[in-house]
């Protein structure tokens, strides 16, 4: 087994001993979906959202909510907490580099996330009959742009904040507006036209419309789908640039 | 006992070299031009202060820290450029590091195992270092003497050539302490070469071939422990209750004699065994008696307090 499959095995049993992050990524997204859609009105059509039912709009929304409980909610923590403690430092004067612990928890919680995003898009389907997405490839790349923006947006929060109580202060604080930019409390495609323009510059927010498109059936917008990644990218290059290993 | 490593044979390499190491931090020196090499097998000591620069001087051995100045070598590697390489032949104990809470001391010392080309049985050093009730238990529930074996034991896990511990002990109960000390040994007596910082005293005098004191990030002495203590004024003690009263002149005149001090009646004279000899002489040449008389060797401890001790204050 190799060095790092060995790390990679260790933190996904770590992973696994954690429930409360268990929770919020993979069941808290599809609750939430369960919970709307339970709703009689908000499964009518609604001419206002040019047909579209409101939990046709929500089915990305909770995918996007499990991006950001993985990527902003659970993993600053625990990257933080593993250099606050020593464990990077420790990792460090073995052959083994301890980016691998980094990058096997980031992989461990982009898993559980991607999961999370299968099950809401299942529960859609099987329970109130949301289409499965129209334009597959489309939706897997916005999936994966507001993917990469989510944790990398947890990323750069731990690079910047230097202990646990500062990262955990500072991703709550990050993590109400990225809730609202998905459209967790009205959907992008629900908001006032100014709004919805503001909006769709922020990492979410265009994530969210690129993935609407894409469940729609058309390819998204490259705007959409440029604003994600651009975000992306600027929070990545945060992340390595202000990243400190003790 | 090992005189002859500890002596340093000019055909062998040193394993670790230091030279002229400087660090500092907000421009207050931590470590000031120190200077040491450690041959191969050898246990040698780094004994000091708090703020002596000790861990310091390890860290940059360790590769963990760069310094300011200074030629480090271990086995030939520099500790900044070759890290990949030290990495694999160095086992390294930090002086305050954590694991995975949640992580099972059994899934610690697998986890480590798979780290390197050839590990040590990592179920041996586990019941060497009394883990074996505990491989289940996870590194948050462990008491601080635990945590502690458990970083020995990784510390080892890679079959190190070269093994930096620092504060090896510290934690740890006196059984668990001599039963670590034995380990170390052994441990040496396999060919590995162990760089201890400690602050036991009783650790440096039975474990290290050689110890360097430090003091404000310099080296103050560096010698067998039994030389520092031979060499330190005031080596041996000899203390009794004379029948009548010594001249202190004749006191003043005594070979190699550092200090003396009547107390009480009782006189305390700190010298060497030449000393002793030319008391006894002294004693037997004024017809005085000495009452309970006692002759002790000064310890490493009082080796260390007057080498660290500060004059200035």
């Amino acid at each position: 087994m190799s060095a790092s499959t060995a790390v990679l095995k260790a933190e996904l049993r770590l992973f696994s001993r954690e429930p409360f992050s268990l929770f919020w990524i993979v069941a808290f997204p599809a609750v939430l979906l369960t919970i709307l859609g339970l709703i009689p009105s908000f499964r009518e059509p609604d001419p206002g959202l040019g047909g579209s039912r409101v939990i046709d709009l929500y089915v990305p929304v909770n995918v996007l909510l499990a991006m950001i409980m993985a990527g902003i909610q659970a993993l600053p923590p625990v990257l933080s907490g593993y250099r606050e403690r020593g464990i990077l430092r420790r990792m460090s004067t073995t052959p083994v580099r301890p980016a691998a612990l980094l990058t096997a928890q980031i992989v461990l919680h982009f898993a559980a996330a991607l999961f999370s995003s299968l099950l809401v898009i299942a529960i859609g389907r099987l329970a109130f009959d949301v289409a499965l997405p129209g334009h597959l490839p489309g939706y897997l790349l916005a999936l994966l742009l507001g993917a990469l923006g989510a944790l990398a947006l947890g990323a750069a929060v731990t690079a910047v904040t230097p202990t646990v109580k500062a990262t955990t202060v500072v991703g709550s604080i990050v993590f109400f507006p990225m809730m609202f930019f998905a459209g967790v409390w009205v959907p992008v495609q629900a908001m006032p036209e100014v709004l919805r323009g503001i909006v769709e510059y922020s990492p979410f927010g265009a994530a969210s419309q690129a993935l609407h498109q894409a469940a729609e059936g058309g390819w998204p917008d490259w705007t959409h789908l440029g604003v994600t990644a651009a975000w992306a990218a600027v929070l990545i290059a945060a992340a390595v640039r202000w990243f400190r290993w003790e | 006992m090992r005189a002859d490593t500890v002596q340093g044979d000019p055909r062998i390499m040193p394993i670790i070299e230091v030279n002229g190491l400087r660090k500092a931090y907000g421009g207050r020196p931590v470590v000031d031009g120190v200077a040491f090499a450690v041959e191969e097998g050898e246990i040698f000591g780094i004994l000091g202060p708090n703020g002596a620069g000790k861990t310091t001087t390890v860290e940059c051995v360790e590769g963990l820290r760069e310094p300011d100045a200074g030629i480090i070598r271990v086995a030939g590697l520099d500790p900044r450029i070759d890290r990949d390489q030290l990495t694999r032949i160095l086992g390294v104990q930090l002086q305050e590091s954590e694991l995975q809470e949640k992580l099972t001391v059994r899934e610690a010392l697998e986890l480590y195992s798979a780290f390197y080309p050839a590990p040590a049985d990592w179920r041996g050093l586990a019941e060497r270092l009394g883990l074996t009730g505990k491989l289940t238990t996870r590194f948050g529930r462990l008491s601080g003497g635990q945590k502690q074996r458990l970083f020995i034991a990784l510390a080892l896990i890679g079959r190190p050539k070269v093994v930096v511990l620092d504060e090896l002990t510290t934690g740890l109960d006196p059984r668990a302490r001599r039963d670590t000390w034995k380990l170390i040994e052994d441990v040496r007596d396999s060919g590995v070469t162990v760089l201890l910082v400690t602050h036991f005293m009783e650790e440096a005098q039975r474990l290290c071939d050689r110890i360097a004191v430090f003091k404000q990030g310099r080296i103050a002495a560096l010698d067998t422990p039994a030389g520092l203590i031979d060499h330190s004024a005031g080596g041996t003690v000899i203390s009794f209750t004379p029948s009548r009263p010594v001249d202190d002149g004749d006191l003043a005149g005594l070979p190699e004699a550092a200090a003396f001090e009547h107390r009480d009646g009782r006189l305390t004279i700190r010298g060497t065994d030449t000393t002793v000899n030319a008391v006894i002489t002294l004693l037997a040449r004024h017809q005085i008696t000495a009452h309970r008389l006692r002759v002790t060797d000064s310890t490493l401890d009082d080796a260390f307090l007057e080498l660290t001790q500060d004059r200035e204050n």
